[in-house]
């Protein structure tokens, strides 16, 4: 590794993610004369939002709709940008520049390809890293039978699997319509659509309405909302949910306000409540991150360009704030001309210029965002679920475990986590983080922005300790371990 | 649970289930063919027991652990089924050395 | 001392221990009396507590508790005793404050600060330590001996199971060259005046395979001490925070202390969130020590030395002794040790460090390298100039301690059971003095 530290980087520009963002940014920057590497933990590129675009057994092109077909827009000019692309890449680790070697500038990238690990040494880093389906906590969410309505999509685009038996679709939010619309184009059927948009929602979204308007989403989600209301039975106003089975989903109980509880049989229960960024490399590479409140998530803070507070690390698409996959695309471009701008090959002039259509396209894109946000917030009681409700699914501690310990003096996640365990299983903390951060707030009765966020370390992902000890080491670090 | 929807491309692809001959598609990952062989759980907790399955199909819950070709916790919805593979569901904390 | 240094073994640590003839020096042993008539150093020193028999520990320890009329509070003071820093250290001297009988507060941090109590390695240790300081290993005998005690203590206040476990330790090698210099090292340990002695072995190959048959090909012995352990060391650390709540101890988080100062016979503690009384104060601050002893006429020259820890995913159960490396811990994760690096406060991790820390594990246990890195984390130990702790009073403001130490789980009992009711009582016995930062000052002695 010595004599490699002072050979010349593998790639200019790393991107992390090959979603609309990270497809978009690699293809200007690599066609803009950067060595370009594109990373990406699947085996196609497209990331989830344009999943399995190149290969979709999906043959039938109305099932999946346009918005999925302009994913393969971007593959285009990727293979004409000269980007190299490494699909099966699983990036566990960005290293910043280190402190003590201010001659040196670079950033090691961990990954893990074939079952090797290998570091990456690169001038920037351009995560587009996306978004993960925001917890949904409910008594019974970790029941075989309950997925996510994003992962039921990407069974749909990879593999042409819907639901059969009983369904049931709950949550809030754009995604869950699509899917049900996706279903019904399939022939599938579904028993029903349990809203849980809180009806005062309404209310807080109808000044931004003039906006939406304007929004590129209105037409088709209006279309699409009618349709699936007029198939399937939708209710709506829930309150109160849960899944309830032996070893497996035999029921969905719901109430509606003061209503009485009601009971549904079924095979499969689809939640959703609405996406977060996926913020994790970002933050175990020390990105600051900040509370968004109309998002209720936190995200990696940004310029106008994607530039984090870390150097040589950009952040483009819904990893840095949920946008969608047409802001995305934009935000990547954007990203890219300021990577092209801050390794010397182009001036700030021009940098501004080239950005000039991309930020109007990026402006349309977002029209009417807030109106989704506001109207599709999960409620507050889905936010901090009640007390039996298991958080961390992987170390299984309950809402009602954090509460206790937040009476005992922890006030933010980070002790939590020592006391209880939260966040600290193979997810590391994707499932429990906002969760675990609203139920202590709520708890202390402060702003999530106050109570914090977890903490995350490199390997973000698991690697095996054989990949580990196979990486390049100076004489340095093995005398760290060796000699004392 | 999950089925095919008719007019699908792809071939198909033998591999086993705890020993059970079973079918899925090129493509398929490897939870998304344990669902579509009706296998909704794939593992106990080493915390609980309790059962679980495939949740988020992306790589993040890391519900859908399974034993590939002998090696324990394997994230299923990342690595891809192929021919002959031997898949096997989990019963709590895995075994070091597998 | 009946130490084996031959390299047979092939006793199982069972019998290893009374081979070490623990058993017939307790005989010996005069039962602890339930005053606390001399201080535990000296006194440990001079019996050899050979014993890993916990129930002895407890009841020696168990004396302490007459130690509880607390002095009288100070004027002006809300606390009889603030302690700084919700560390393992400082929330273990508070826990035994508060058995006391005193009214004390616990001044921390907020939910991010420097933390080595939340990334340390959970060893409950004995082996090898008290080279240069004789006293050291006596006062970390006695500390693993009231563990047990101790663990059974904070059960049955709080229900929180710490995981204690005594069934011996290892520390395996690769080489025979390092086998010898292990066995010479332990020999000039235990050949010190003063030292007090515990039996440890010395293992070839074949003993070690009884033992571990899953071990590497390149470890050629290792070292065994019966009297090593572990613990859950985070469930310690919310064992000791449930025990102050359920004491009445106030725990103020986000209470990073600004400055100390002495104060109508008390102390003053500015806080970022305000003002605190107390008539005496703990500084145990870890890190922040440095800063804030010199305010109260104490010092505390610590730095930072980082170590890096990888832990896996839960595994069943396979290795049932703590190495001085590798332990499975009670959960099943295996956790794997570690580094020392100068590297100020950057708890940056260092893939190549992490490396060469994976590598040596999987040199000792092969079986290892197909497991999952769940997490890794890089934390900061708390060094003295020679490593070993310091306690100590101020001469110029009596009321202030200092109390800090890089081995917060190891010495939790003693620092709950038996430094705590001092320091309620008023001051540290003479036995104490070793632990003085003054002995920084003079040149050391050959």
């Amino acid at each position: 590794m010595s004599d490699r530290a002072m050979s010349a980087p593998d790639f200019d520009l790393a991107v992390i993610g090959s979603g609309p963002a990270g497809l978009a940014a690699a293809a200007l920057a690599a066609g803009r004369g950067l060595s370009t590497v594109l990373l990406d933990e699947q085996p196609e590129a497209g990331g989830q939002i344009y999943r399995a675009i190149t290969d979709t057994p999906v043959r039938d092109r109305r099932v999946l709709g346009p918005d999925y077909w302009h994913g393969a827009e971007l593959l285009g000019p990727l293979r004409d940008s000269g980007a190299a692309h490494w699909p099966g890449s699983t990036v566990w680790s960005v290293a910043r520049p280190r402190e003590d070697r201010p001659g040196d500038r670079r950033l090691q990238i961990g990954l893990s390809r074939d079952g090797a690990a290998r570091m990456l040494s690169v001038r920037h880093v351009l995560m587009a890293t996306g978004a993960l389906e925001r917890p949904f906590p409910i008594p019974g969410w970790t029941l075989p039978g309950v997925l996510g309505a994003g992962a039921a999509q990407i069974l749909l685009k990879t593999s042409g699997l819907v639901p059969s038996g009983r369904v049931v679709l709950a949550g809030t939010g754009p995604l869950l319509w699509l899917l049900a619309w996706q279903y019904l184009r399939a022939g599938a059927a579904l028993d029903a659509i349990l809203d849980t948009t809180p009806r005062a929602n309404w209310r807080a979204a109808l000044p931004l309405l003039p906006a939406f308007l304007r929004s590129p989403y209105l037409g088709k989600g209006a279309k699409l909302l009618l349709e699936v209301r007029r198939k399937v039975k939708v209710v709506d106003g829930v309150t109160e949910l849960r899944a309830e089975g032996e070893g497996k989903l035999a029921a969905v109980v719901y109430r509606r306000g003061d209503g009485a509880e009601q009971r549904i049989a079924a095979d499969t229960l689809l939640l959703h409540h609405g996406v977060v960024p996926n913020l994790n490399l970002a933050n175990a590479t020390g990105c600051a991150q900040q509370w968004d409140e109309t998002q209720r998530c936190w995200r990696p803070t940004t310029d106008s360009w994607g530039a984090t507070s870390v150097e040589g690390v950009s952040l483009a698409g819904d990893g840095a704030g949920i946008g969608g996959a047409l802001a995305a695309e934009q935000a990547g471009r954007i990203a890219a001309l300021d990577v092209l701008h801050r390794l010397g090959r182009i001036d700030r002039a021009a940098r501004d210029r080239a950005a000039v259509p991309h930020r109007e396209a990026l402006e349309r894109a977002l029209r009417g965002r807030q109106f989704l946000d506001t109207l599709y917030r999960p409620a507050d009681v889905f936010r901090a679920p009640a007390d039996d409700t298991i958080v961390c699914r992987c170390e299984e501690i309950t809402a009602g475990a954090v509460r206790e310990a937040v009476r005992l003096g922890c006030s933010g996640p980070n002790q939590a986590k020592s006391f209880l365990r939260c966040g600290m299983g193979p997810c590391q903390g994707r499932l429990c983080g906002p969760t675990v951060t609203e139920v202590i707030a709520a708890e202390r009765g402060v702003s999530p922005a106050e109570v914090g966020y977890y903490r995350l370390r490199p390997p973000v992902k698991p690697i095996t300790l054989a990949e580990l000890a196979a990486l390049p080491k100076t004489e340095a670090d093995i005398d760290a371990v060796l000699k004392h | 649970m999950f089925r095919r929807l008719p007019d699908i491309a792809g071939d198909r692809v033998s591999f086993t289930i705890d020993g059970r001959p079973a079918e899925a598609r090129s493509g398929d990952s490897v939870a998304a063919a344990l669902l579509a062989n009706g296998v909704a759980a794939c593992r106990n907790t080493p915390v609980s027991g309790a059962a679980r399955g495939p949740y988020c199909m992306m790589g993040v819950c890391f519900d859908c652990l399974v034993t590939i070709d002998g090696t324990g916790n394997r994230q299923g919805c990342q690595v891809r089924v192929a021919p002959g593979m031997a898949v096997e569901t989990q019963d709590g904390k895995r075994e070091a050395g597998r | 001392m009946a130490k084996r240094m031959g390299r047979s073994g092939g006793a199982r640590p069972k019998d290893r221990t009374t081979l070490a003839g623990a058993g017939k020096k307790m005989r010996d042993c005069p039962k602890a009396s339930g005053v606390q008539d001399e201080d535990p150093v000296g006194r440990l020193k001079r019996n050899e507590r050979d014993s890993p028999r916990d129930e002895q520990a407890v009841e020696f320890l168990g004396a302490k508790t007459g130690v509880g009329t607390m002095t009288e509070p100070k004027r002006g003071g809300e606390f009889d005793i603030a302690v700084v820093g919700g560390g393992l250290v400082g929330t273990a001297v508070a826990w035994g404050l508060a058995r006391t009988g005193a009214k004390v507060a616990v001044l921390d941090e907020g939910d991010v600060a420097v933390r080595p109590s939340r990334g340390n390695f959970a060893l409950v240790w004995l082996q090898g330590k008290g080279m240069g300081m004789p006293e050291y290993a006596g006062w970390t005998r006695a500390s693993t001996d009231s563990w047990a005690g101790f663990a059974e203590m904070l059960l049955e206040q709080t229900g929180v199971d710490v995981a204690f476990r005594r069934p011996g330790g290892f520390m395996p090698v690769l080489s025979q060259a390092e086998l010898e210099t292990r066995a010479n090292a332990m020999m000039r340990l235990h050949n010190q005046p003063e030292m007090v002695r515990y039996p440890y072995e010395v293992l070839d190959r074949a003993a070690l395979l009884k033992e571990m048959p899953f071990i590497g090909p390149e470890v050629v012995g290792g070292t065994y001490c019966p009297l090593d352990g572990h613990c859950n060391s985070l469930r310690l650390l919310r064992a000791l925070h449930t025990g102050l709540e359920r004491s009445g101890v106030a725990y103020r988080p986000n209470h990073r202390v600004e400055r100390v100062e002495p104060r109508d016979g008390g102390f003053r503690l500015t806080t970022a969130a305000g003002e605190i009384r107390a008539g005496k104060v703990v500084l145990a601050a870890g890190h922040d020590s440095a800063r804030l002893a010199p305010m109260v006429g104490l010092e505390a020259p610590v730095r930072p030395q980082r170590g890096h820890v990888i832990v896996t995913e839960k595994t069943a159960p396979f290795l049932h002794h703590p190495t001085g490396y590798v332990r499975q811990t009670d959960e099943g994760g295996v956790m794997i040790g570690d580094s020392f690096e100068e590297a100020g406060f950057d708890t940056t991790l260092q893939p190549g460090v992490s490396s060469a820390i994976a590598e040596r594990a999987i040199r000792f246990f092969p079986l290892l390298a197909k497991l999952n890195v769940v997490r890794s984390w890089a934390a900061l130990r708390v060094l003295s100039p020679d490593g070993y702790p310091i306690y100590e009073q101020s001469a110029t403001a009596p009321g202030a301690f200092v109390v800090t130490c890089h081995s917060g789980v190891t010495l939790a009992a003693n620092h709950a059971l038996t430094l705590a009711p001092m320091i309620a009582a008023g001051g540290l016995s003479d036995a104490f003095k070793v632990f003085s930062a003054r002995r920084f000052h003079v040149p050391q002695a050959a």
